[in-house]
């Protein structure tokens, strides 16, 4: 793949010189072609070089090789859009027009993703500042006499983050959701750019509160292969056992969310309660239920004594007991069942065709998982094996999830067994200049990416995150065609989305 | 059927007997700091550390203010005269966003509502959650007090599907400009008289985006009734404040 790809390894840096700067036309080819050949759009990005010309970069992976590939090509104004030969593309491109004014030309669904003001001078749907509202955009609809459209959102009925959701309904059956976010943008890549570096702990930290390790440790990733140091060992299981215990938490809060989304309420009541008892043990590392200030670039800010390890081991165990107690209600009643099979179906084919990630593209058959295809840290020593179903339901977002639930636990057990003596951090060293690095991590989510370029004076250039919502809001609204309205919460917690991951 | 009771007799009985006990915390939580001026000798290292501005210097010493504060403990990190210490008292929640401003002074816990107030809402109050730009921690340290360990609604206390029914909105995040006029016109429609309750210090002061052009660091153009500051805040900070708010815990 010679001139026209950069290959890189997850959580390493590359001189941007060696980017391959490409026309845009062999830039297309070179993706469409890569795309066809199983390779996956990990980021596509602009980053501007002059108020008008956008060098756009993207990240591919090839899963089977372990090999992330990286190529570039600079434009102005527009270019022929790559969404209608590889629908991967899709979000990224909006997300490009919104933030630089650079249009892709024929691009089929071109609609802002954040709606905020353009970061160039040229807005891609020529609004004036006042203008820009949040969903405010044309919304795709379905006519006819008997179609009746449903509005939701952004406020929602619960304790629920913000998002508007329209549907486009005949009688009880959904043709058609559009999924409208941007409530939560922050700007937070905006502000990862000259930002004092005490601040970018807390922007990653916060970027989605749900996932604070899985990004953080993205990010503490990126700045370690900018400065080129290596992480102890020890550090790297305890980044580990934080990461799993944030998936135990999140995936048995989903088992019983989606329990509680059919009304059955005996898995719901106690997955909720076994939930915290996980977050507590996260507690346990660093005084916070989700993981706030345990992570720092070099390694960990706090270590576990042999007393923590046993109170570990010990709780662990017993809330592994609780939550497989708890599953198994689920697999075992029939009404539960009924609800889940062949509810909210998604092809293996769309899932890849869309770029899904995580949980909800292994429930599809895709065995893809950044701790097995791209591992890093402490799964470079210890796998986790990779979980997947094949029906593509709810039921199978929900059994990849208790499968996870099993790995995960294994894995911190063994962890806790074998943790290797040392030191828990190194000195960081100055990051180095010119550079663009590149760290994935498996979030409980899917894929967490976060890319970082510096330049001439080694400071922070520009700053890229992609949280695996970004990749799989679209597979949700795709899920919900041809389903009833009402399967809508259930569906959507299925995937269980993040907004302010989506928004930043 | 059977298997479902089987379980729920494995499960066991697991509310916490809050407020009549008091909540077993992590050996590393942070809570309420102590400050000890005597120690310090204004080098101000703990300042410039702090991510978010909390800490100020007047005559008095150090103030931190707890409504910026995200409980970071890099001031105590670097402090080498161990000036700043954070505690685990975890109520912190406020009336008032004076008393969010902690110094060598006595803690001062959030006022109960007035005797006629709390005749209306102590064993009832309705709450609307709008998440406006939260990072989805205060959000689900909130709604982990509707589950068994906490049981909110043995307070009386309830999160509701509609403003129409609400006493009041419980607001998380540093308040988006994408989100204003949604929590506008949720706080509009909900019928008076009303409360509003600022989780988090992004819905207090904005927190970390304090200062974005893209958020109007937090709620400011509404008078907040209770503040509970954290980043976020424990559930038992949160359950504590509301029902010390509705005189329920003195």
């Amino acid at each position: 793949m010679g001139r026209q790809l950069l290959a890189i390894y997850n959580c390493n840096s590359a001189d941007i010189s060696a980017v391959p700067r490409l026309s845009i036309n062999d830039f297309r080819n070179t993706i469409i072609s890569k795309v066809d050949e199983n390779l996956r759009i990990v980021s596509l990005f602009g980053v501007p070089q002059t108020d008008e010309i956008i060098q756009l970069i993207v990240v591919l992976a090839d899963d089977r090789q372990g090999i992330l590939y990286l190529t570039s090509a600079e434009v102005a104004g527009s270019y022929q859009s790559l969404t209608p030969d590889c629908p991967q593309a899709h979000w990224f491109e909006r997300e490009i027009a919104e933030q630089y004014g650079i249009i892709p030309q024929g691009h089929p669904w071109l609609k802002p993703i954040r709606f905020h003001n353009s970061y160039t001078s040229k807005d891609a749907w020529n609004r004036s500042s006042d203008m820009i509202r949040p969903g405010i955009t044309d919304f795709f609809r379905v006519e006819g006499k008997e179609i009746h459209e449903v509005s939701v959102g952004p406020v929602h009925a619960g304790i629920i983050e913000p998002g508007h959701f329209r549907f486009q309904c005949n009688g009880e059956n959904v043709l058609h959701l559009e999924i409208s976010l941007g409530y939560q943008h922050r700007g937070i890549e905006r502000q990862m750019k000259g930002a004092a570096c005490n601040r970018w702990l807390q922007y990653m930290q916060t970027a989605a509160g749900d996932t604070t390790i899985g990004h953080t440790l993205a990010h503490c990733s990126v700045l370690e292969a900018l400065a080129g140091c290596s992480i102890p060992v020890r550090a790297q299981v305890l980044r580990g056992i934080a990461l799993e215990l944030e998936r135990l938490a999140n995936h048995t809060g989903d088992l019983g969310a989606l329990a509680g989304d059919i009304g059955y309420l005996p898995t719901s009541s106690f997955c909720g309660r076994i939930r915290g008892d996980f977050l507590n043990m996260t507690a346990i590392l660093c005084g916070n239920r989700f993981g706030r200030n345990f992570l720092k670039p070099g390694g960990t800010i706090y270590d576990l004594d042999s007393k923590h390890i046993d109170d570990l081991r010990l709780r662990l165990k017993a809330g592994l007991k609780d939550v497989e107690n708890a599953a198994n209600c689920l697999w075992t009643t029939p009404t539960v069942l009924s609800r889940f099979e062949d509810t909210g179906v998604l092809a293996k084919e769309t899932a890849k065709e869309l770029g899904l990630v995580g949980p909800a593209a292994r429930a599809c058959g895709l065995d893809y998982d950044c701790r097995y295809n791209f591992a890093s840290g402490i799964y470079q020593f210890q796998q986790v094996p990779v979980a997947t179903w094949h029906s593509g339901d709810v039921f199978a977002r929900a059994y990849v999830r208790w499968l996870e639930i099993q790995h995960s636990a294994e894995f911190i057990l063994n962890q806790l067994d074998t943790i290797p003596d040392g030191s828990i951090s190194v000195n960081t060293k100055q990051i180095t200049a010119d550079k663009i690095a590149i760290a994935m991590t498996e979030g409980w989510r899917g894929e967490i990416c976060h890319i970082a370029l510096t330049n001439s004076k080694g400071e922070i250039s520009h700053y890229k995150v992609v949280d695996p919502s970004f990749h799989n809001w679209m597979g949700l609204a795709v899920v919900l065609r041809n389903q009833q309205i009402s399967d809508f919460p259930l569906c959507n917690k299925s995937f269980n989305l993040s907004y302010c991951g989506h928004d930043l | 059927m059977i298997k479902a009771l089987i379980s729920r007799i494995k499960q066991g009985y697991r509310t916490y007997p809050f407020p009549a006990k008091e909540p077993v915390l992590p050996e590393r939580f942070k809570g309420r700091p102590i400050i000890h001026n005597d120690k310090c000798d204004n080098c101000r290292k703990c300042s410039v550390a702090c991510p978010v501005n909390a800490i100020i210097f007047e005559n008095a010493g150090i103030t931190i203010d707890l409504g910026k504060c995200v409980f970071c403990g890099q001031c105590q990190e670097v402090c080498s005269k161990g000036c700043i210490e954070f505690s685990k008292d975890y109520r912190l929640a406020a009336t008032d966003r004076q008393d969010l401003l902690v110094n060598e002074k006595e803690r001062k816990l959030a006022a109960a509502l007035n005797k006629e107030s709390q005749k209306i809402f102590g064993h009832s109050l309705k709450l609307r959650q709008v998440s406006a730009g939260g990072c989805n921690a205060c959000e689900a340290d909130t709604n982990v007090l509707g589950t068994l360990v906490f049981d909110l609604g043995r307070f009386g206390i309830q999160f509701v599907a509609s403003p129409r029914h609400a006493d009041g909105i419980l607001v998380t995040g540093p308040v988006t400009n994408n989100m204003k006029e949604a929590l506008r016109k949720t706080y509009d429609a909900v019928p008076a008289p009303k409360f509003v309750i600022a989780v988090g210090a992004c819905a207090i002061s904005g927190g970390i985006y304090n200062g974005h052009s893209e958020v109007n660091n937090g709620v400011n153009d509404i008078k907040i009734d209770l503040y509970i500051p954290g980043c976020p805040p424990h559930p038992y900070t949160i359950l504590d404040g509301l029902i010390t708010f509705l005189g329920r815990r003195s």
